[in-house]
């Protein structure tokens, strides 16, 4: 006897890819629809500049260099801010944490660069992920113990990092005899391998910081879903309460979730200035910081799922540009008009489409069980 | 003609939620002047059947008659207009307003709030009288205690000239005399002419109060019956579909030696207010025992203290002969090593996390243990075998262990935590509302694993607010009541009437022991 169990207010399950990439596709596609209009109301034509868009990001190999190169960075911020997420948490400040970063593997550059190579480089990572650790771990701490909120605290520290970095660049680090807030060029033992290096492909600022990234990323799904501290941190970030009386700390998991993410938007500073820049300089960070709050709610807080909006993300940044140089309506401010397009859908508006979506494959699911 | 004693007539109601056939074909008679009894299970149907009757669904088919004419019911203001008063479950009544001002609210009549007042008034008092509700009409909501606010909401009803009452589980938050009190106001009620449908799952309830009963199960209505033919045996087995144990089968207890002793045990919340005054309590092997009281008295802060969720501030915990008060072990995860199993009384808010699977549950708590471990990694091939095994035993259903918790029914969401609890082989158990909740099928299997527990030799304690539940289950009952413990009793002594008075912070007279101690107090 098979009992059909539909009982009032139990959810059926909706099927995974449903959640994981029609949802996005879905509010991607009604973004570029607007944006589609948008266009056309300056008076270009749509889908000649999705054309020109894609063509710019994916079409040749500079293009894909450049792409990949921003996706790194996308998807160092949006594990960041997903782990927080894990933990309910709301970091913003993921920017603030990057330029930390930033300056822990400037100053390890600068001043280690009589060592090895080999010895270096991973110190300088290192020294990255501390600094921007550092930076989450004080907000953190606010928030546990003292019940400031995050949101505030990690914006307020984003503004004090972009201070110290100013005084550092313009008052300490700057390059001696230098006319620019910036250090002089680091030793070339610090720098990290570009791809052009040791592939057969044109200069880019693609760097094995992607690599990286990608272990980051597998590392991050272990974590998460695979140790008691991930565990930890979820059970806090879902339900408080049941955290105490589990016997979990929730000021102990809060300040770890933000020690974590912080040191993973830390890397933003491995990419730029250890990858690509080779020294510090002033705002290398660019907004990605932020943009790693609509990676991570479009990647649903899932490494796959991040790695593909970090690939869209960068092919935006990447496509865009080309897009603002050879369109003549369409220029820098239209793109960011078309990301912040996309980030309000996949974002702000997330749930627009989804109740729609899932009651309709739960209607579909139930239907097929009563027939069965 | 029927019309003339039916106040109330559903006709093949059908309402559906999504795919989910909430009510089947359900057709009711209400007499005039009657108080009809709805029983059933949670999730049979019933309150969505009330939403229809009240306006807030709309059933799909069927037609609603009230006083033998076909009523449109859309919304509550239809429902009102046509004789219908609800009250809720929980109150809807603002805390800050005086009970006119709460009665009137929706229905001020007119821009100057003074000539409503006036006329409430006036009409109030004459409520008042002629159902014998007795209230001070000017006394803040806030102030009054709850089996007050029921009787601002029954006003409220009758205020807006309400002829029908439906009353959704009325008693849930009453002590056994306020409920009394209640069922008294209904008789009065009903001896006016008035009609009453009462929503409950108690039997107990339907079989002091009801004229006729209304038995429903999974949407469908099973039986109409005269409440004067039928047995609470035969409605629960209504509700159930099948045969159900209502009394828990149970051997005398043997108490061995005690597990926890506690002493003296104060606990002052982050607001500042004293909610455990001076608590003494013995937990001993082989017994159950119970605490009885009115929700809110307390029952809530000695389980989390108890559990190692609040530290004490003030007194001793010993367990096993040591005082672990002030030891760095006494908090929630420390117990559980040491042997302490925690049922939550609120398992939404507490003992599960309804977004995970009900594998990832299995382990809440027990997460670091060596059994779940591979060094870093979780052992996920171990999880989902005790997982397996815990629904196996406790007839999970689903069983599906990738389900989230959120997607099971309350009892056995409660079957999963209780598993978990229970299958980590505890020495001392704590379990806060046990049956919360929960259907009657699933409360014969709940109580008769605590009492197998018992008989294996685990000190339990159970907190619940359901006097009965306390009464059948425990060996010995302790009664609070605003924060204090007023009274221990062996439950061979145990009457409801007892318990209804300590529960409402009667004292009894003081034993020898008590005495003694108040000699001692006052040299």
């Amino acid at each position: 006897m098979i009992e059909v169990k539909s009982k009032f207010g139990s959810p059926a399950k909706v099927p995974a890819w449903v959640n994981l990439a029609l949802i996005p596709l879905i509010n991607l596609a009604a973004a570029l629809f607007i944006s589609g209009i948008v266009i056309l109301i300056v008076g270009d034509d749509p889908i000649q500049a999705l054309e020109v868009l894609f063509y710019g990001a994916f079409g040749y190999a500079d293009a894909i260099g450049y792409t990949l190169y921003y996706t790194t960075n996308f998807i160092f911020t949006g594990l960041a801010v997903a782990i927080a997420f894990h933990c309910g948490l709301f970091n913003i400040g993921a920017e603030g944490q990057a330029l930390m970063g930033g300056l822990g593997v400037g100053l390890a550059a600068l001043y280690l660069d009589f060592l090895p190579s080999w010895v270096v480089i991973p110190i300088a990572i290192a020294t990255a992920a501390a600094f921007g650790a550092f930076w989450a771990y004080i907000p953190g701490y606010l928030q546990a113990k003292r019940g400031s909120h995050i949101v505030i605290t990690t914006i307020m520290f984003n503004f004090i990092a972009a201070s110290i970095m100013t005084y550092l660049l313009v008052e300490v680090l700057i390059a001696p005899g230098g006319q620019s807030p910036e250090s002089r060029e680091f030793a070339e033992l610090s720098w990290l391998p570009f791809f052009h290096d040791f592939l057969p492909m044109p200069d880019t600022p693609l760097n094995v910081s992607f690599i990286f990234a990608l272990l980051l990323s597998g590392a991050f799904y272990y974590f998460v879903w695979r140790t008691r501290w991930g565990y930890e941190i979820r059970v806090v970030g879902q339900n408080e309460t049941a955290a105490k009386y589990a016997g979990i700390s929730p000021s102990r998991n809060i300040i770890l979730a933000m020690a974590l993410s912080g040191a993973l938007a830390g890397f933003v500073g491995v990419n730029e200035v250890l990858g690509v820049h080779h020294r510090l300089i002033l705002d290398f960070t660019g907004g990605f910081g932020f943009v790693g709050i609509a990676v991570a709610l479009m990647g649903r807080n899932h490494p796959v799922g991040i790695f593909i909006a970090a690939l869209l993300f960068g092919a935006l940044y990447q496509g865009g540009s080309e897009l603002a140089f050879e369109m003549k309506t369409i220029n820098r401010e239209m793109v960011i008009v078309i990301q912040g397009l996309i980030i309000l859908f996949s974002g702000a508006l997330e749930n627009m489409f989804r109740p729609k979506i899932e009651s309709f494959f739960k209607r579909k699911k139930t239907t097929t069980a009563a027939r069965a | 003609m029927m019309t003339n004693n039916t106040a109330l007539e559903l006709r093949r109601v059908n309402k559906w939620f999504g795919p989910v056939h909430a009510n089947k074909d359900i057709s009711l008679s209400v007499g005039r002047g009657t108080i009809h009894g709805i029983i059933g299970e949670n999730g049979a149907g019933k309150s969505t059947l009330m939403s229809i009757v009240y306006g807030f669904y709309q059933a799909e088919e069927g037609i609603i008659l009230v006083n033998g004419k076909e009523c449109l019911i859309d919304n509550p203001q239809a429902s009102i207009a046509a004789g219908i008063g609800m009250v809720h479950q929980h109150f809807m009544l603002v805390d800050t307003f005086t009970v006119l001002e709460n009665v009137i609210l929706g229905v001020e009549g007119g821009a100057r709030l003074t000539d409503g007042l006036t006329k409430a008034r006036k009409e109030l008092l004459r409520l008042e009288k002629e159902y014998s509700l007795e209230i001070d009409v000017d006394a803040y909501v806030g102030d009054l205690p709850v089996g007050l606010r029921q009787r601002v909401e029954i006003l409220k009803a009758l205020y807006r000239g309400a002829e029908i009452l439906i009353l959704d589980e009325p008693t849930g938050v009453l002590t056994p005399q306020e409920a009394d009190h209640l069922f008294r106001i209904l008789n009065t009620l009903r001896d006016q002419g008035k009609t009453v449908v009462l929503i409950t799952h108690k039997l107990r309830e339907i079989m002091a109060i009801t004229d006729n009963v209304s038995v429903m199960r999974r949407g469908e209505m099973v039986a109409h019956v005269a409440t004067k033919d039928t047995s609470r045996e035969h409605l629960a087995e209504l509700m159930v579909g099948r045969t159900v144990l209502l009394q828990v089968e149970k051997e005398e207890a043997t108490p061995g030696k005690t597990i926890m002793k506690i002493r003296d045990l104060s606990f002052i919340d982050g607001e500042g207010v004293l909610r455990l005054k001076k608590i003494d309590l013995d937990i001993k092997a082989g017994e159950i025992l119970g605490i009885a009281g009115v929700s809110g008295n307390g029952q809530s802060e000695l389980l989390s203290v108890l559990g190692g969720i609040d530290r004490p501030s003030a007194g001793s915990v010993i367990y096993k002969d040591e005082d672990i008060t002030n030891s760095r072990s006494f908090n929630a995860r420390n117990l559980r090593k040491i042997g302490l199993g925690h049922v939550p009384e609120d398992r939404h808010r507490s003992g599960l996390i309804l977004s995970f699977s009900a594998k990832e549950n299995t382990i809440l708590g027990y997460h670091d243990s060596p059994n779940y471990n591979k060094g870093t990694t979780l052992d996920q091939n171990s999880v989902l075998k005790t997982c397996e095994a815990y629904i196996e035993k406790f007839d999970v259903r689903p069983p599906d262990p990738n389900l989230n918790a959120s997607g099971f029914s309350g009892g056995n969401q409660q079957k999963l935590v209780l598993a978990r609890e229970m299958e980590n082989d505890p020495d001392i158990l704590l379990v806060g509302q046990p049956t919360r909740g929960v259907d009657i099928g699933a409360i014969e299997f709940i109580h008769k694993q605590l009492i197998e527990m018992r008989d294996a030799g685990k000190a339990i304690l159970v907190v619940s607010v359901e006097i009965e539940e306390v009464m059948s289950l425990s060996d010995r009952i302790a009664v609070m009541f605003d924060g204090e413990i007023v009274g221990e009793l062996d439950a061979k002594d145990a009457t409801e009437t007892r318990l209804g008075l300590m529960m409402a912070g009667v004292k009894e007279d003081p034993t020898s022991e008590q005495l003694e101690e108040n000699k001692a107090a006052d040299s």
